[in-house]
């Protein structure tokens, strides 16, 4: 459209034609970015308020459950994920400089991270249908009076950690769009928000993992 | 066959309406104005769809025995009634249709913040309608709108998946809405409209879009925990297998009794701007009404318990749950106080917009003072899901947010189509909504007093000259919703040319023509005076036309 | 006219410290857990856990330095979920208290 072109020709090929300048384009972006992430609060927030009050119901058979989770594996895949947000952080940080090949390097550490760390996720959960612990669907507990209570903690650790690694998932294809822009050499010092609001997604991702951790893998675990 | 030529437009004609005829530049607009028009239609198709569903309650509750339909089909009736009304016509209606289409030009701004996730907003309305409808006309789904467990994961033999992927789907559609409002509110504001120079429709739309971001997920979460317990059969919220209900119930209401403040909340700002307007005079405490809203989201966070006095809940959460229910009611009552001191010596013209105005005021009082019985831990366990409790929400939903609703949609058809509705028709289907509306839903009051509990099919003899009343009544309240429908597709063709400002009106949405321009605004406008300033002369300087 | 967005920039060493400091609380809360502090494990785990998400939240996301409505904005969502907790715990933790003696 001819109206198009004008503008473009007036704000430059980055602002959209009803910003004013690429400063409210920007700020607009953040705050839209932040509003989404409360959402996202607020969406978890739902199912940690199951786990903490079905824990504080049921804390010897959440406790009982702790035997059957490999805390050496849930802490390297906190690392795996901590080390992933740094590597976006450094993601970031090179955009903001227009330093195109550091972008690309940064991006491709955080998604190969961040595919570790699914890959331990998809290991874990075979090893939870190997034992029996998938509620629903496969289910057996060798301690029968906790049966009832330790499947509502397995099933709320598969809703939350599921969710969780739902929320990876679209967090790498969203990697991976940043990274096709990165390569074409779309961002520059003058204009990255892109990468800075999908860095922000990954890192409230990270945050939610640096919370399930310690709920689902370390409670009872004292001899 | 057409033989007429069409008239070469100027630039001076060309608005957001004629700018482009294809399907595709409406399937594929991005423009706030046209997405407004998207669910303006989709949002009045559901409105009938769900009044469809309380035509058929009516007809079964004419007569105490269930001679009509069963009492299974009856639940999906109302369940059906509820679900649509509430997810796919109040929710959405006013921010949808009037915020979408005001609120950019109401703070001076081309567009919404994010016009892209604007358009994915109303596809999401869309796609979990279909779901619904789909629901629906497979054999529907009988829980009630509330979709209670354990009937609803466990017992329920109908289509209680899809419709909650349904109404899950049309979350997020309202929390796109919410997003693309603050965003919008916070960065778009054009020079000189402060936040003390907001029209209170933006206020009170922003209070909503809160609302809608801080609530609606939990909603999601809720949805999606009830249909994974459906699944796998775990007990989490089924007391049978070690779940507790009440939890649901808590996660429900947490989201769902503020989301009658997402339905409440854009009426009341609607309302603000049609009593200054046709009272010709400033609003009574600006500050006031505008930090009411804000209170009103923010409060109605804590009261959510008072929905569950008469379950297991602790007596110590029904006390404090309900003290703070009587919280809530002080920012309602300051607005009601504050429209009124505004009347108060006024220059009132009755044009039907402050009909329903009037309309509005009267009955959301009868129905927020009624809330606060309900809200009282003692009588409301003698009322707790009777026909006193319908009735009360119908006066706070029908009586005062449908009523905004078309209030605020005659008050800017002229700018949304330009065109004038027939002014006495308009007024005439006024007075049949309002005397629909209270032959309805008054004697729901009393028969609810005496006794007659809700969702059921069929009740005892003694309460039957006052159900007949109330179905007589909503004949009339239907066909006063026919006579707008009618006028308003008339009016797009054979209706009076509106001008920019046909009620002469303060705001910036009425400095532009009516309909507007694409981009509302061809130069940004500046602006230098206070809302609502009808005590002194109002000359804006903005650019009209491109 | 148009003046261009500007970021701070954060030297790499911050970054650098931020991360090792993350990856040795993720030691320190694993090996807390093995030693029994009763009803206080808890809040050790979720001390460590809120420490945690302030580093990424301030460094990370760079929540230092961000415009106060980005602060107020992060804060809403965590007041609003302190009263999703503290309202249904209410009820929850309530539930068996009896009525006072004497009030009906």
């Amino acid at each position: 459209m001819a109206v198009d072109t004008n503008l473009e020709e007036i704000h430059g090929p980055e602002l959209r034609h009803h910003f004013e300048t690429p400063d409210q384009q920007v700020e607009t972006s953040t705050i839209g970015m932040w509003t989404f992430l409360v959402t996202e609060i607020m969406f978890f927030s739902g199912m940690f308020a199951a786990y903490a009050i079905f824990r504080s119901l049921y804390h010897d058979a959440f406790a009982s459950t702790s035997k059957y989770m490999d805390v050496v594996v849930g802490a390297i895949n906190t690392a795996v994920l901590i080390c992933s947000s740094f590597t976006m952080v450094m993601a970031v940080r090179a955009a903001r400089l227009g330093m195109r090949n550091m972008i690309v390097l940064f991006l491709i550490l955080t998604m190969l991270l961040g595919l570790v760390f699914l890959g331990v996720k998809a290991y874990e959960y075979h090893h939870k249908w190997v034992e029996h612990l998938v509620p629903g669907f496969n289910f057996h507990y060798e301690e029968a009076k906790y049966e009832r209570h330790a499947a509502i903690f397995f099933f709320l650790y598969f809703m939350m950690t599921g969710m969780h690694a739902m929320h990876m998932v679209v967090g790498e294809g969203l990697l991976a769009t940043l990274l096709v822009m990165a390569w074409r050499g779309r961002f520059t010092a003058k204009w990255n928000t892109p990468v800075d609001m999908i860095g922000l997604y990954w890192h409230f991702v990270d945050i939610i993992w640096i919370f399930l951790f310690p709920l689902l893998y370390l409670i009872g675990q004292r001899a | 066959m057409s033989t007429t030529v069409e008239r070469p437009r100027t630039q001076q004609e060309l608005n957001y309406l004629n700018i482009d005829y294809s399907w595709k530049s409406w399937l594929l607009t991005t423009d706030h104005k046209r997405i407004a028009i998207l669910y303006l239609v989709s949002i009045t198709a559901m409105f009938f769809v769900g009044g469809l569903f309380a035509t058929l309650i009516r007809l079964e509750l004419l007569t105490p025995r269930g001679d009509l339909v069963s009492d299974d089909t009856y639940n999906k009736f109302f369940t059906m009634h509820g679900i649509i009304m509430i997810f796919f016509f109040l929710i959405p209606s006013i921010p949808a249709v009037l915020g979408n289409f005001l609120i950019p030009i109401m703070v001076g701004a081309k567009d919404l913040a994010f016009p892209r996730i604007n358009l994915l907003s109303w596809y999401l309305y869309i796609v979990g309608a279909i779901f619904t409808l789909g629901a629906v006309v497979s054999g529907g789904v009988d829980t009630g709108w509330t979709f209670y467990p354990p009937f609803s994961s466990t017992y329920s033999n109908t289509y209680v998946m899809a419709t909650a992927l349904g109404v899950f789907i049309a979350g997020f559609s309202s929390i796109l809405t919410g997003l693309n409002f603050i965003a919008t509110i916070h960065k778009m504001r054009a020079p000189g409209m402060t936040w003390s120079r907001l029209p209170l429709f933006v206020w009170s739309n922003y209070a909503t879009s809160l609302i809608q971001i801080l609530g609606t997920p939990v909603l999601a979460i809720t949805l999606l925990l009830l249909a994974a317990e459906r699944i796998a059969h775990v007990g989490i919220f089924d007391p049978s297998i070690g779940g507790d209900p009440i939890l649901f119930q808590h996660l429900f209401w947490f989201y769902s009794h503020p989301a009658v403040y997402i339905m409440i909340l854009p009426g009341m700002g609607v309302i603000s701007e049609l009593v200054t307007a046709f009272s010709r005079k400033r609003i009574f405490g600006y500050g006031f009404v505008a930090f009411a809203s804000i209170a009103i989201a923010v409060i109605g966070f804590l009261v959510w318990g008072h929905h569950m006095f008469v379950t297991g809940q602790s007596l110590y959460a029904g006390m404090y749950f309900s003290l703070l229910s009587f919280a809530v009611a002080v920012p309602s009552a300051i607005k009601v106080f504050n429209w009124t001191a505004t009347m108060y010596r006024g220059s009132i013209s009755w044009d039907t917009p402050m009909l329903y105005a009037f309309g509005f005021i009267g009955l959301f009082t009868i129905g927020g003072l009624t809330g606060l019985f309900l809200a009282t831990l003692g009588l409301d366990v003698h009322v707790t899901d009777t026909y006193f409790v319908v009735a009360h929400f119908h006066y706070v939903m029908v009586g005062g947010m449908v009523m905004a609703y078309l209030g605020g949609l005659h008050f800017w058809w002229p700018k949304i189509s330009g065109r004038m509705y027939p002014e006495g028709w308009a007024k005439f289907a006024a007075l049949v909504v309002f005397a629909g509306f209270n032959l309805t839903f008054f004697p729901q009051f009393i028969v609810g007093y005496q006794g007659m509990p809700r969702r059921y099919h069929a009740y005892a003899p003694e309460f039957q000259v006052l159900n007949v009343l109330s179905s007589a009544g909503a004949s009339i309240l239907g066909l006063g919703y026919l006579i707008p429908l009618i006028y308003m597709l008339w009016s797009l063709k054979y209706g009076k040319r509106a001008s920019a400002n046909p009620w002469g009106a303060v705001g910036l949405e009425w400095t532009v023509p009516s309909p507007p321009p694409w981009d509302n605004f061809p130069q940004t406008p500046v602006v230098t005076w206070e809302a609502y300033q009808y005590h002194k002369p109002w000359q804006p300087e903005v650019e009209v036309g491109r | 006219m148009n003046p261009e967005p500007h970021h701070h920039i954060t030297p790499v060493r911050t970054y650098v410290l931020v991360w090792i400091a993350l990856i040795i609380l993720t030691f320190v809360t694993t090996w807390v857990a093995e030693i029994d502090l009763g009803e206080w494990n808890i809040v050790v785990a979720m001390t460590i856990a809120v420490v945690k998400m302030s580093l990424v939240a301030a460094f990370f996301m760079h929540i230092k330095g961000a415009s106060a409505l980005t602060k107020l904005v992060c804060g809403a969502g965590l007041f609003w979920m302190a009263i999703l907790f503290a309202l249904t715990f209410g009820d929850y933790r309530s539930r068996a208290w009896l009525p006072l003696e004497g009030w009906w």
